[in-house]
């Protein structure tokens, strides 16, 4: 028995009904049009996602061609781990091997895609104002939380990466076998010429972003947990705010399509398969 | 009949096997069992995945490999870890300097990107993954980034990579030593297009010993 009136349904939903209009930093907002802080340029009419992910949090969505993901590191100490899957068939994923391979690059940036494992751009880097990602390293799991900070089950305080990003792809019935090497944002790795892994962790300045664009119809599985290879010893992860808006398919003339060979490629091969 | 390769490994020799130019192979090797891999001719890349035989869910990690290592390259003394964080099989042994484990296998698709789409029709590693996979209902979603044994890709310093001329040669081998029940799967690469394979596909040779083998 408890005082607060919740002894019989009405007074537990009278109890519930009280909790309306709570405001708290990691929450979405809805609609997401609604937020007084849209970016610059965007009607709230376009707007399709504004949720801020705390401390170890995790979100997934899907979003259609052209649409616009903005990621913000608020307090310069975010870690954003991100899975990619084509929405329509997520047997087609992100795949990090090529996307390195086929850029001839290690080090992702404006300008650079994210590509998937039948040779088609998931996503473009269209803006980068951190410069410091990593996508060699991954997510951490429970077994690195336990030995870091004495628990990293998805109950705890501590809840690692890959847990949360099995929740997220879980709940677009994608299981363990799903979750392929991730992308980790706001966090760096450079590659030493010996071949060692240098952790560029921060903590870094306030509201660095990067803007991602979808080239195709995509899930997105967000998990904001720290780093794998930060040794801090207090789980030490600040919150993120994700802002997607819709936008046009990106036009033969695109400037990030053209770039290169290899890029113009996975662009055509997606126009091919969008062709219906 | 006595052979080199096999004097240092301990009996019995439970499998020794040519695979083939472009072929698909798979076997379970068990905790505690060596795995010999031999590039016979050269500078053959040889596409490397595995699973753990009790729960195929579990499987090799490059990223977890990659962080619990701090480094990229693959060398004696590397522990292979699965998306679990549990170790899978230990390099206890290599002749060859470091081995790959970023630049992925080579597919069908991925070939229209890097070469243009007139290699669509040449064979890859994917279709090699798929097709040793799918006698066990495994499929597309158990093809995750892998190990390239005897393949070179150095990262400089501005990030740019690529899979350059090979630093493996005849006869040069690499043993993994199993810390779990495995499957392991290989695809002998048939990429032309680059210098992996030295342009040319050639024969490999597996071995699977019963315990690591003998320190001399």
């Amino acid at each position: 028995m408890t005082n607060l009136g919740t002894a019989d349904p009405k007074g537990a939903r009278a109890h519930a009904h009280a909790m309306a209009g709570t405001k708290i930093e990691a929450m979405p907002t809805v609609p997401a049009g609604s937020s007084p802080d849209l970016p610059p340029g965007v009607v709230s009419e376009d707007m399709l996602w504004e949720e801020t992910v705390g401390a170890g949090g995790y979100a997934s969505k899907e979003l259609t061609r052209g649409s616009r993901l903005r990621l913000t590191d608020l307090y310069g100490d975010s870690c954003v781990s991100m899975l990619v899957f084509n929405s329509e068939r997520p047997i087609e994923r992100l795949n990090m091997a090529d996307t390195v391979k086929v850029q001839w690059n290690a080090y992702l940036q404006a300008g650079r895609l994210l590509l998937s494992d039948m040779g088609r751009v998931l996503m473009s880097v269209v803006a980068d104002g951190a410069q410091t990602h990593d996508i060699f390293c991954g997510p951490t799991n429970e077994r690195a939380n336990q030995r870091t900070y004495g628990d990293g089950t998805n109950w705890s305080q501590f809840p690692n990466a890959r847990d949360r990003l099995l929740l997220g792809a879980a709940k677009f019935g994608l299981g363990r076998k799903d979750l392929h090497p991730c992308v980790n944002w706001f966090k760096g790795v450079r590659i030493a010429e010996d071949g060692a892994t240098v952790w560029e962790g921060g903590p870094f300045a306030q509201n660095r972003s990067v803007e991602l664009r979808a080239e195709m119809n995509l899930i997105v599985v967000l998990a904001n947990c720290p780093h794998v290879l930060d040794d801090r010893t207090q789980y030490t992860v600040t919150p993120v705010r994700i802002c997607a808006w819709r936008g046009p398919v990106t036009p033969q003339d695109d400037a990030i399509r053209n770039s290169t060979l290899e890029s113009e490629r996975a662009f055509l091969n997606v126009e091919e398969y969008f062709r219906r | 009949m006595s052979d080199s390769i096999l004097a240092d490994l301990h009996s019995p020799i439970l499998l020794d096997q040519i695979v083939p130019a472009r072929a698909a192979w798979e076997h379970v090797v068990r905790c505690g069992e060596t795995l010999r891999i031999i590039d016979l001719e050269g500078n053959q890349a040889v596409d490397f995945l595995m699973y753990s035989l009790r729960d195929d869910a579990e499987r090799y990690s490059v990223q977890d490999t990659i962080a619990a290592q701090r480094n990229l390259f693959l060398r004696s003394g590397s522990v292979l870890m699965s998306n679990e964080g549990n170790p899978m099989a230990r390099i206890c042994a290599t002749s060859v300097a470091y081995h790959d484990t970023i630049g992925g296998a080579c597919s069908c698709e991925s070939n229209t990107l890097r070469y243009g789409h007139h290699t669509k029709a040449q064979h890859a590693c994917v279709e090699n993954f798929l097709t040793a996979n799918a006698r066990y209902g495994r499929g597309k979603r158990d093809i995750v980034s892998n190990i390239n044994w005897f393949m070179n890709v150095p990262v400089e310093a501005d990030g740019t990579l690529g899979i350059v001329d090979g630093i493996s040669a005849r006869g040069m081998y690499v043993d993994l030593h199993a810390q779990m029940d495995l499957i392991a799967v290989i695809s002998n690469c048939p990429q032309i297009n680059n210098p992996c394979n030295g342009f040319n596909p050639t024969p490999i040779r597996v071995i699977i010993a019963a315990g690591d083998p003998v320190v001399t």
